[in-house]
Parts: C-alpha cells; structure tokens; sequence
C-alpha cells in the first residue's frame, strides 16, 4: 500500500475506511456489503441535513421578518426537528374514508424513493459516487420524472378537490419546466461530451492560474446556471413557484390528506429533492467537490461538496423569504416565453463558443448573444403586461 | 443472473397483466407504468443504460402522465362497473394469438438466437454519433414532424377571437 | 434597470435578517410566556361575573333574573335561582343565583349578555389565558370561577368601569333620596 500525504489521506478517508472494511468480508457477500457501505452514508447524512435545514430555514425566515423564530427547543431551538419528529411519529394517520388506499400509501413512498435514488450518481467527494454510470445525467432526470407520477398519486388518491387542484398544478409546473432544466444541461454536457456526472467533475477540477475552470464562468455556463437553478426551483415546488402548494389557497396542494409519518415523509422527499437537484447543479456547473481556488485544494472534497450545498440551501431560504408567489398564468408564460427560448439559445451560444477561437471576441460575442435577446425577451413580456391600479367601485 | 431476468420479467408481465384487468382507469394506468419500469430494468439488465434511461424518462415520466391526464379530463375517475370482458373478446383473443405466433415464428427463426459471447457495449456516445452521422435524415425527418405537431397543438390552444365575431 | 425589484427586495430581507442578530428593537416578537403584552382595553373573550366588596359569592351584583340566560343566543349561561333573598353588597335583600355555569366551549363571546344586564352584574373580559385540560369538565365555568371583583375590572376595563360605577353610583343616590311626591294624574282623567 502506497504511502499517501495526510491531506490526500483525509480526503480519501471514507474510501479508504470502505476498502478496509471490504477486505474483512467474505467474497460471496462483497458485493452487496460494498453497496449498502456506498448507500448507508447518503441514507444518513442527506436526512440529518434535511433535520438541519428544517430548523436553519425557520429561523433564517424568521430572521428576514424580525422574528426570532424557533428558540424553545434545545439551545437556540436547534433540538426542534428532534421534537417535530417525534410528533410527526406519533401522530395519528388519517386515512379519508373515500380514499384510495393502496395509491394513498404507495404515494409517499414512490417520492421519497425517487428523492434517494437521485443520490446514486452525484459525485460527492473525489472518488465517493455510488453509481458512476455513463448516462448519469439522464438517470437523473429520469428518476426525477418520477417524482411527477408520485405528486399525481397523492393527489389523486386523496379524493380531495384541493389535494387534485394541487396535484393538476403540480404536475403541470414540473412538466413545464422539466424542459428548460433538462435543456440548460445540455450545455455542460456539450462541453465534457459525456453524460457520466463523475466525467464532468473531473472536467471542471482544474485551474487556469489560481482559478476554477468552472462552467459557470464562461457565459454560457453562467446563463446556464441561472437558468438551472429558477428551474430547479420550480421543480422542487419553492417559493415563489410554490403554488402547487399554496397554502393560502389550497393548503397544502397534494399533500393536505396526509398527516402523520406520512406528512413527514413528503416533507422529507420534497427537501432532498431540492438538495439533489442543487447537488446536479454544483455537479454541472460549479465544480462538483473541486475547491474554489488551487491553493486550497488541501480542504478535503466532500466538505466542499457540503459548503457549496449549504450555500445553495441558504439561497433557497433567501429566495423563499423574499418572492411573492406567482400565478398560474404568469409561472407558464415565463417557463414558455422566457425560459425555453432563452435555453434553445443558450445552446446555439455554447456551440459558438465551441467554434469561435479562443480569444476576447469570443466573450464579446457570446455575452452580447444571450444578453440582447435577454433583455429583447423581457422588453416584450413586460409590453404585454397590462398593470393597472386597482378601482374600488363600491368600497371607498 | 437468471433470477433476476425472472423477477423483472414477472413484474413487466405482472404490470402489464394488471393494466389489462383491472376495473379503475386510473389503476390501470399506474400498472402500466410498473410495466413500463420493469421493462426500463430489463433494459438495464442487458446493459443498454441509455435506453432504460429514456424509457423512464419518456414512458414514466411523459407518457403515463398523459395518459393520467387524458383520463382525468375525458371523464370521472371514479370506479366504472363494466364487465371483465368486453364484447369484443373473441376477436381480441385472436388478434393477440396472431400476433404472438407471428413473433414466434419471427424469433425461432432469426439466427439472432444464440447469444454472442461478448456483446459489443454500446456507450452513450455512439448512440450520439450514429444518431448525427448515419442516422442523420431519420433525425431531422423526426424532428420536422415533432415541430409541426408542435405547431398544431399551438393553433388548437389559440384563442379563437378572431373567427368567433 | 432589469432585475432591479428582484435585487431591492432580496437587499431588503438581507438587511432583516443580519439586522434582527444586531438591532434588538426591530425584533417586534413578544417571547411569551417570560414576558406579556399589555392586554388591550378594548378587547373582549368571555363574560365573568362582578363583585363588590370582599366576599366573591356574596358580594355578586347578579340578582338571577336570568334575561342573560334567556337572550344568550348559543345557550350557554346556564343559571338556578335562589328561593331565598341575601342581603347584597349594599345590605339591600335579593335572589342570587345558587348556580351560574357558563359553557365557554360554547359561548361564541357576543357580548349580549352583557348588554341586556340591567344590574352590570357580567361583564367581559380579556384574560387569554383559558387552556384547559379536561375538554367538558374544565370548560364548564362556575360561579366561583366566573366571579371577579370590580377592581379587577377597573383593571381590565378602566374607562367602561368607570362609567359603570358612576352609573351605579347615581342610581343607588338616586334610591337613597327621598321619594318625590308622586305627580297627579295627567288630564284630570276621572278615577273610577
């Protein structure tokens, strides 16, 4: 065994503790004791952070309103997800009599299922992936489309007209932007040529100088990104494209016939679904588990991984604090009239990137393609927009 | 390797089956869509990951989603009492009985049988380039009909002010 | 510019969130049961019963003449009338009630109660603090529970108070005066 330096050696830790153990099992039995070692960490730490992002986000959004937020739990409330937990176990699981059972239970399941597979192929460390498959991304997506016929399910099953609004709504918005999101992928993917998540990290763990050779600092990497990430936000149901839920409307959109374990559960999928989709774009865009700058390459890859997952939660629980929700009509003309073509053009601007020579007129050309139609795209939304000061004929 | 063949064999046939017998509509879809995924593994068990992918992705994620919708918006989804069988029984039997022995004869005939011992792995990448290189015209002939479906979907969602003056 | 609402908003949420860890003043939250909001004059919840003097059966203004019980439009004033009479707060002898229950898991605190009482006997108030845990037994409110005395009510109330004891001041001068001569017969209409 070759002797490697102690940074390498706490980077790799969780690598080299997994071979120690496989060296000590029984050869018939590795390959199954190699993927529950693979799937057991992501079975804990993803649902721990889900526990943390609960608490951090009621007291983030509590702060951004003058609050204090939750306090009483614990030091700082920071034991709330302990006690929430409990609750949500020992509550009672209402079931509507009408109900139907069997698609009523499956539901929750099918989700929270479809949120972890999601895990398989994100790179979260260097050389800690589950599944390194060569249509990781796509996997991806696929499984993320099941998520889709999980919302219906619950929706439908519930025979609630508010549980079927929510779900109708839902799985409308997650098929419309479905498409920007897979389409502001294809960038990065013509850019590594490949579709193997671990490919792209590695594509991007390099450094021009001190500097990342990230996608998101090129324009249409950045474009991208941007594009990724309203997406992503639209397809796991936040605020401000949180009407599938809306709770001053229709409660709690698919879920409202849920309570219990069951709550917790959707509650549960919901948020790793958010962290898996920020862990494709980190993934895509940001790096993966590379460091930001060469000089600190000796902080270990997950904990990068995990910094920049943190950031992106932060993100979220900002934008979340700030956005009023959206209308309908308003989230589909903005996921057809704006997203769409600003993907499709996207694209066409990363293929000229491609073909142009490396030079500054190539940054010139590239912003000012996604930039003028940009700013053309919204010039023409707004026109359309015909805002008006509300009269009161019979109030005063 | 054999079990599993038969375990995902049985949970395709099982959906399949399912989606046949079944009284909800709605039922019947989500059992169509267990088949669907059973086959997207048996996909993957052959090692074509690419195309197990998009099986899911297209199948799960899009087509049973419209199947779902059609239902949902063409009539009630409460349960409906109709007859296992349809009047149409004999003739179904012997459409599928046709069409069965139309691919067995097929299969015991090709010489594809005999598995070749070491199968060529199809990676993503030259699915890529066959669709862009030889398969090029099929592509584009693909993508003109998808545009104008397209755009047949946008005349009939259009607003019809101006013809109902 | 492009953008521009986007950007003041998040500038403006940003600016809660790292000012609320500095500037104490702008967290508007009372962090309950360590310390109170001061309870608002004009607020109301449930109706409790008023006493004068020290002993809170005895001194009860309520006479039982059971209009509350009558115009209470959910029904939850439930009261038994003495047979006997018991020298009031003031001396004078009356009917009490022997029971005064109110359902307050019923009362929908509509305050007729308190308008039709001829005697200012009931009256609201404001206390919040009404969790129980027996869901029939705790909810079903006495005589004894009801009753409060009229400092109490002052505190709670201290302008209505006010005007209700000078209210009641004036009748009881008015009672202790000395009768006026009864008036003749208007018109001189004939007496049979």
């Amino acid at each position: 065994m070759t002797h490697l330096p102690l940074s390498q050696t706490i980077d790799q830790v969780f690598v080299l503790s997994k071979a120690a153990i496989m060296g000590h099992i029984p050869a018939p039995f590795q390959p199954i004791a190699s993927a529950i070692l693979s799937v057991a960490p992501v079975l804990v730490v993803f649902p721990l952070l889900f526990a943390i992002t609960t608490v951090l986000e009621r007291k983030g959004l509590g702060r951004m309103q003058n609050r204090y937020g939750p306090n009483r739990v614990g030091p700082f409330g920071f034991s709330q997800p302990i006690a929430d937990g409990i609750k949500s176990l020992t509550k009672e699981d209402v079931i509507p009599r009408t109900a139907d059972q069997v698609v009523h239970f499956l539901a929750p399941l099918l989700l929270v299922l479809a949120a972890f597979l999601a895990y398989a192929v994100l790179p979260i460390g260097r050389n800690m992936v589950i599944a390194n498959l060569s249509a990781g991304v796509l996997f991806f997506f696929a499984i993320g489309s099941m998520v889709e016929l999980a919302v219906f399910m619950a929706g439908w099953s519930s025979r609630s007209k508010y549980s079927l609004l929510g779900a109708m709504r839902a799985v409308a918005q997650m098929i419309s932007y479905e498409i920007p999101l897979v389409l502001s992928t294809i960038v990065v993917i013509m850019a590594t040529g490949t579709l193997s998540t671990v490919a792209i990290v590695d594509a991007q763990a390099r450094y021009i100088g001190i500097l990342p050779h990230w996608y998101v600092f090129t324009p249409w990497g950045f474009c991208g990104f941007i594009l990724f990430m309203i997406a992503a936000t639209a397809e796991s149901n936040r605020s401000p494209f949180d009407l599938p839920e809306g709770e001053s409307e229709i409660i709690a959109g698919y879920y409202i016939e849920y309570s219990g374990f069951k709550f917790a559960l959707f509650f549960l999928g919901e948020y790793l679904g958010m962290f898996a989709t920020s862990g494709l774009a980190i993934t895509l865009f940001l790096g993966g588990w590379s460091a930001p700058l060469s000089s600190l390459t000796w902080i270990p890859s997950y904990l990068w991984f995990l910094l920049k997952l943190l950031a992106f939660i932060a993100a979220f629980i900002w934008v979340r604090g700030t956005f009023p929700r959206l209308r309908m009509d308003q989230l589909m003309a903005f996921a057809w009239k704006f997203m769409l073509p600003m993907t499709l053009l996207n694209i066409f601007d990363a293929a000229v990137w491609h073909l142009m020579p490396h030079n500054i007129l190539r940054w010139l050309v590239c912003i000012a393609l996604l930039a003028i139609p940009c700013l053309l795209l919204n010039l023409n939304l707004k026109q359309r927009k015909q805002l008006q000061i509300r009269t009161y004929r019979f109030a005063d | 390797m054999h079990a599993i063949f038969f375990i995902l064999a049985a949970l395709t046939i099982t959906g399949a089956s399912a989606a046949m017998c079944l009284r909800n509509l709605i039922h019947c879809v989500l059992a169509l869509t267990l088949g669907f995924v059973g086959l997207a593994l048996l996909y993957l068990f052959l090692g074509a990951q690419f195309v197990s992918f998009t099986q899911i992705l297209v199948y799960v994620g899009a087509v049973a989603i419209l199947a779902v919708f059609a239902i949902m918006m063409t009539r009630s989804a409460g349960p409906h009492p109709q007859p296992a069988l349809s009047s149409f029984w004999i003739t179904g039997c012997i459409t599928a009985l046709a069409t069965f022995a139309v691919l067995a004869w097929a299969i015991i005939h090709s010489n594809i049988i005999t598995p070749t011992p070491a199968q060529p792995a199809v990676s993503t990448n030259q699915i890529g380039d066959a669709l862009m290189h030889s398969f090029a015209l099929p592509l584009e002939i693909m993508g003109l009909l998808l545009t104008a479906a397209l755009i047949g979907a946008v005349i009939i969602a259009m607003p019809q002010n101006r013809s109902s003056k | 510019m492009l953008g521009n609402g986007l950007l003041k908003g998040l500038t403006e949420t940003a600016r809660n969130f790292f000012g609320s860890y500095v500037d104490k003043d702008r967290l508007t939250t009372i962090q309950y049961p360590e310390e109170r909001a001061p309870r608002i004059e004009a607020s109301r919840n449930f109706p409790f019963l008023v006493y004068d003097g020290t002993d809170p059966q005895a001194g009860l203004r309520c006479v039982s003449c059971l209009i509350c019980e009558k115009e209470c439009p959910p029904k939850c004033i439930f009261i038994e009338k003495s047979t006997d009479k018991k020298p009031d707060a003031v001396g004078k002898p009356q009917f009490y009630p022997t029971r005064f229950n109110i359902d307050v898991s019923v009362c929908m605190s509509c305050q007729i109660c308190v308008e039709v009482c001829p005697f200012d006997a009931i009256k609201m108030d404001n206390d919040f603090e009404a969790s129980a845990t027996g869901r029939f037994s705790d909810l079903l409110w006495t005589k004894e529970r009801l009753a409060k005395s009229n400092e109490y009510y002052h505190h709670i109330h201290p302008t209505e108070a006010a005007d209700v004891d000078a209210v009641l001041a004036a009748a009881r001068a008015k009672a202790a005066a000395p009768r006026p001569p009864a008036p003749s017969a208007p018109g001189g209409a004939p007496e049979k």
